[in-house]
């Protein structure tokens, strides 16, 4: 005996039955087209080159350049040749993502009842809703930045591996700074900027995104500083081309011009491959500028109490690094030691700390921090999805032993 | 005879099975399996010597199988013993493997000078060495994707001459005459102190075991670093003592004291180090008795047989191929087990082991198959599958040794156990309905053996298969997601090894999503399962050719040339799905219609 084979499909396609189009509205064929299975195997289809292309581009932009040119993207753009212009040339992860999205939600609208037998199915697309939307909220609202310690040393901020700002300090109390962190995107336009703590306006004179110095006196023929004051005054600011290799940095630089009601205080080069901070009193007050990575304060301390950084014997191969962590509270309320390694992160105040690695020779311990609000929905997600699998696929399969020992116990003489 | 035939072939393989696991008889008057299972300190681990003489030789010359000038065969124990202790007789062994014409040029050495037209004494390459150290400084700092052919061949031979050099130095001092009798005499001691330092920084072998009741595995020292702290001859290390006079009894063919030597430093470790030594023992075995070369074997037989009884005798030699592919089943998993024993590891710790765990998988599921369907066709599948598998295994074993240690972000049983087991699961089951598709494909349009049932059953396998690697895919990506947020803060990186996990999920959805909407029948089903297999090698060995990402363990043109190989081999199925239905030689049934 020859089992029927469910070859055909169990559910035939709305389309594909006998259609009515004189009498069908926009909204209907519009409902049909979105929640047809033909588009959700297009979109997959999309989906697995847009991925495929993206990982081979990612040996010229890096895993970061990628993500912000496919994933993060409506679009993926591509310069027409021989010009500046760029066009779209193939949905972004944000079109794909929302597509699929809105095909997956149609379908269940239009199409799914709800079933015993479609359980699995339910659930396992609803797990995939929320994991879209997981992922574009990390997209969205994920901040990470990095925590770098030498030992003894206390932290109050997060810096960013990416944004940078300009920070202008008051550091004349020797309490405290009043710091006025200004986007480095604002340098970009040529805008004075004022703000209403400071005695002096801002104005952008030159901004590169990445950058090197050059001091004067090394060069033949050095053209004039542009910078009058500060450290720069002997340096000159080359512009050099964004790179996106995982083992290089950007170094943005600026050259702004101070300006107080009685004129100009001068021009200065600030710049992140500057490390300390350039001083100057203005009114009686000592100020400070910075160019450096974008800080963001969290409401607790981390001291860095001892790093470890295990090898195997015999080899440099790195068995385990760990820093013992003092974290202090602002409120009073926190105050313990911690242990931070890998595989092993601290999470607190909407943060996590990683152990990302380390520096100095061993002196020096690196800990990422990531802030994610929407850090749960993936498990979430991935458990609904499973199960929903597991419901679906066992369904089946328990559909299939029940045919085959029906189908055996009929035909008893069959091997 | 033909109903006791398969009986007859377990019967015999089981026989062979045990022959290889028998101990070899001695091949002359040394024991020199006793002398492979010493146990030292390398890379990060207690391991046998034997460890050490054949991952050398399988990494100098891509075989463990050494011939002597004079047409000897020598074991790998007897050649790690003369490269210690006899390297003049060591250096005119033909152990270098050079494939590349132009390397040899910096010799003066053709092809035909070479064992086989590739492999090369270092006695030949010495007058060349320093032509290949500058040729190797000159390719140096180029990126490893920009070498010519020329330029990396310069650069393997350089680091396999460097790896030689460093075995040499490893228990006593290469000019030494003998060292065992330098040992008791202050003069030479000292006027060997160079030599000693040259050692500490050479070797990478901590032979000599810890001198108090100290457990720490750092605390294994190499002869040299033991010897600089050795002004006088009373203070020198008796481990170094025991190793020049096996040194001695080697040279100058006293087995007998060799034997006794042995023997007494293995009661010392036996009583002082009982767990490393019975670890270090089970790996010497291991190695010896090859499980993997074993069951490889007794996958092509199970293969062949489960092919042939699609054309004659289905029923004996079908079931004969399916109990060879269990009992090489079962020794695959003895090996994987006493891998795993030893490592004290989950199955699954690096691209070596992913292949001897995709095989074993695909295998296992096929037994499944197999027992519910009895037409051969899984049995075929599953033998392929696991032969293929540990032919890729085995070429991946030839950069050294597979059992090395983990790096810390690595290191964590929980989640390798978890996500790289279940993912390997999800590659393996892919690949299964791959190669189903492929035996569908073939026997249809070739053969008029694809009939109805046949077809049908077919088609069940694979829906099947497709919806378990969807499981196991998709499970596996997002438990690596949910390891990576533990570890480093980010569920989801779009790191190339992700992505290749996550086109294998999307393609078997797409699989799934084409069947479900009536978009495909059996034929297109087919053709969508084989691209499978190219989804899932590009996923497997592809993304590591990148060398971008946390997940790139670096590869060679081998690597790549047979992943284009395999691609296009796969393309030409999926090509062949495209002949209508009606030119198959087999006829077309009520359900394979389409």
């Amino acid at each position: 005996m020859t089992p029927a084979i469910p070859t055909a499909p169990a559910k035939p396609e709305p389309s594909a039955a006998a259609p009515r189009p004189a009498r069908r509205s926009l909204l209907r064929s519009l409902g049909i087209g979105l929640a047809s299975l033909r588009l959700t195997v297009t979109l997959l289809i999309l989906s697995l080159v847009m991925i495929f292309t993206a990982t081979l581009d990612q040996v010229h932009l890096g895993v970061w350049g990628v993500q912000q040119k496919y994933f993060h993207a409506f679009f993926v753009m591509a310069k027409l040749p021989g010009t500046d212009l760029s066009l779209p040339v193939f949905p972004g992860g944000y079109v794909l993502g929302l597509a699929l999205l809105a095909n997956l939600i149609t379908a269940h609208v239009w199409r799914f009842r709800l079933s015993w037998k479609k359980s699995g199915i339910w659930l396992t697309h609803f797990g995939l809703i929320l994991l879209l939307i997981g992922e574009g909220l990390s997209g969205l609202l994920q901040r990470d930045g990095q925590v770098r310690l030498d030992v003894g040393q206390t932290r109050r901020y997060v810096e960013s591996f990416r944004e940078n700002e300009l920070a202008v300090s008051d550091v004349t109390d020797a309490a405290f700074d009043q710091v006025v962190a200004i986007p480095v995107e604002r340098l970009l336009g040529q805008a004075t900027i004022q703000h209403p703590k400071l005695p002096f306006t801002l104005k952008p004179i030159a901004y590169f995104p990445n950058a090197t110095l050059h001091p004067r006196s090394q060069m033949t023929n050095p053209p004039p500083a542009v910078a009058t004051m500060g450290d720069g005054t002997d340096l000159i600011a080359e512009s050099a081309p964004i790179t996106y290799k995982p083992d290089e940095s950007n170094w943005p630089t600026a050259y702004v011009e101070l300006t107080g009601p009685e004129g100009t205080l001068g021009i200065w080069l600030v710049s992140a491959i500057l490390e300390e901070p350039q001083g100057f009193i203005y009114q009686g007050r000592t100020w400070q500028l910075a160019l450096r990575a974008r800080r963001d304060y969290v409401p607790f301390t981390l001291t860095l109490g001892k790093f470890t950084h295990d090898i195997y014997p015999g080899t440099d191969i790195p068995k385990n690094f760990a820093s013992t962590i003092q974290l202090h509270g602002d409120d009073g309320r926190i105050d313990r030691s911690v242990l931070i390694s890998m595989n092993n992160p601290l999470r607190t105040g909407g943060y996590a700390f990683y152990q990302a690695g380390y520096a100095n020779n061993d002196r020096t311990s690196v800990l990422e921090a990531v802030r994610n609000p929407s850090w749960l929905i993936p498990y979430w997600s991935c458990a609904l999805i499973v199960l929903g699998l597991v419901l679906q696929f066992g369904l089946s399969l328990s559909g299939f032993f029940r045919k085959r020992a029906a189908a055996v116990r009929s035909v008893p003489s069959s091997p | 005879m033909n109903k006791n035939l398969p009986l007859v072939l377990l019967v015999l393989a089981v026989v062979w099975v045990a022959c290889t696991l028998a101990p070899s008889a001695a091949s002359g008057p040394f024991d020199l399996a006793e002398f492979g299972r010493l146990p030292i300190l390398a890379d990060g681990r207690i391991k046998p010597l034997d460890t050490i003489a054949r991952t050398g030789l399988l990494m100098l010359q891509g075989r463990q199988r050494v011939v002597a000038p004079d047409g000897r065969q020598l074991t790998p124990d007897a050649w790690l013993l003369d490269v210690f202790f006899r390297p003049e007789a060591a250096d005119a062994d033909s152990v270098f493997r050079i494939d590349n014409s132009e390397v040899l040029t910096l010799f003066n050495l053709t092809r035909s000078d070479g064992v086989g037209g590739v492999r090369f004494s270092f006695n030949q390459l010495q007058a060349g060495l320093d032509e290949l150290d500058r040729q190797g400084r000159l390719a140096e700092p180029i990126d490893n994707a920009a070498r010519t052919a020329f330029q990396r061949g310069v650069i393997e031979l350089r680091e396999h001459i460097g790896y030689y050099d460093r075995l040499k130095f490893s228990l006593e001092p290469p000019d030494s005459a003998d060292f065992d009798a330098d040992l008791s005499d202050a003069g030479r001691l000292a006027a060997e102190h160079a030599a000693f330092t040259t050692m500490d920084t050479l070797s990478s072998l901590r032979v000599i075991p810890p001198a108090a009741a100290s457990v720490n595995p750092g605390d294994w020292e190499s002869v040299g670093h033991s010897m600089l702290s050795a002004a006088a001859p009373a203070e020198v290390d008796p481990h170094v003592r025991l190793y020049a006079l096996l040194g001695h009894a080697w040279r100058n063919s006293q087995p007998d004291v060799f034997a006794a030597t042995l023997h007494g430093y293995r009661e010392e470790l036996l009583r002082r180090f009982p767990a490393a030594l019975r670890r270090s023992d089970a790996e010497a075995f291991f190695n010896r008795a090859q499980p993997f070369i074993t069951s490889l074997f007794l996958y092509v037989t199970a293969f062949l047989l489960a092919v042939i009884s699609w054309l004659v005798w289905p029923e004996a030699l079908g079931r004969a191929a399916f109990w060879l592919m269990g009992l090489a089943f079962a020794v695959a998993t003895a090996g994987i087990l006493d891998r795993m024993w030893i490592e004290g590891r989950p199955p699954v710790t690096n691209l070596y082991s992913s292949a001897l765990f995709i095989g074993w998988g695909s295998v296992g599921l096929c037994l499944i198959l197999e027992k519910l369907h009895r037409n051969a066709v899984a049995s075929a599948a599953g033998s392929l599958i696991g032969f293929g598998t540990l032919v890729i295994a085995h070429h991946l074993s030839l950069s050294g040794d597979t059992m090395e240690m983990m790096r810390a972000v690595l290191d964590s049983n929980f989640w390798l156990s978890t996500h790289v087991v279940t993912v390997t699961t999800g590659y393996a089951s892919t690949f299964l309905a791959g190669f189903l598709a492929i035996i569908y494909l073939v026997r249809g349009i070739f053969t008029r053996s694809l009939d109805g049932r046949t077809a049908d059953a077919l088609a069940r396998m694979v829906y099947g298969i497709v919806c378990f690697a969807t499981l196991f895919s998709f499970v596996g990506t997002m438990l690596g997601g949910i390891w990576a947020d533990q570890s480093w803060g980010r569920f989801w990186g779009w790191d190339p090894k992700e992505n290749g996990a996550l086109l294998i999920v999307i393609w078997n959805a797409v699989i799934l999503h084409c069947r479900w909407g009536g978009l495909v029948r059996q034929r297109g089903l087919m053709a969508l399962a084989v691209f499978g297999n190219v989804v899932t090698a590009w996923s497997w060995f592809g993304t590591n050719m990148l060398g971008v990402g946390l997940h790139s363990y670096g590869f060679t043109d081998a690597a790549f040339n047979g992943l284009v190989i395999f691609v296009a081999s796969q393309l030409l199925p999926i090509g062949l799905a495209a002949v209508p239905r009606s030119k198959w030689r087999s006829p077309a049934s009520a359900g394979g219609a389409a």
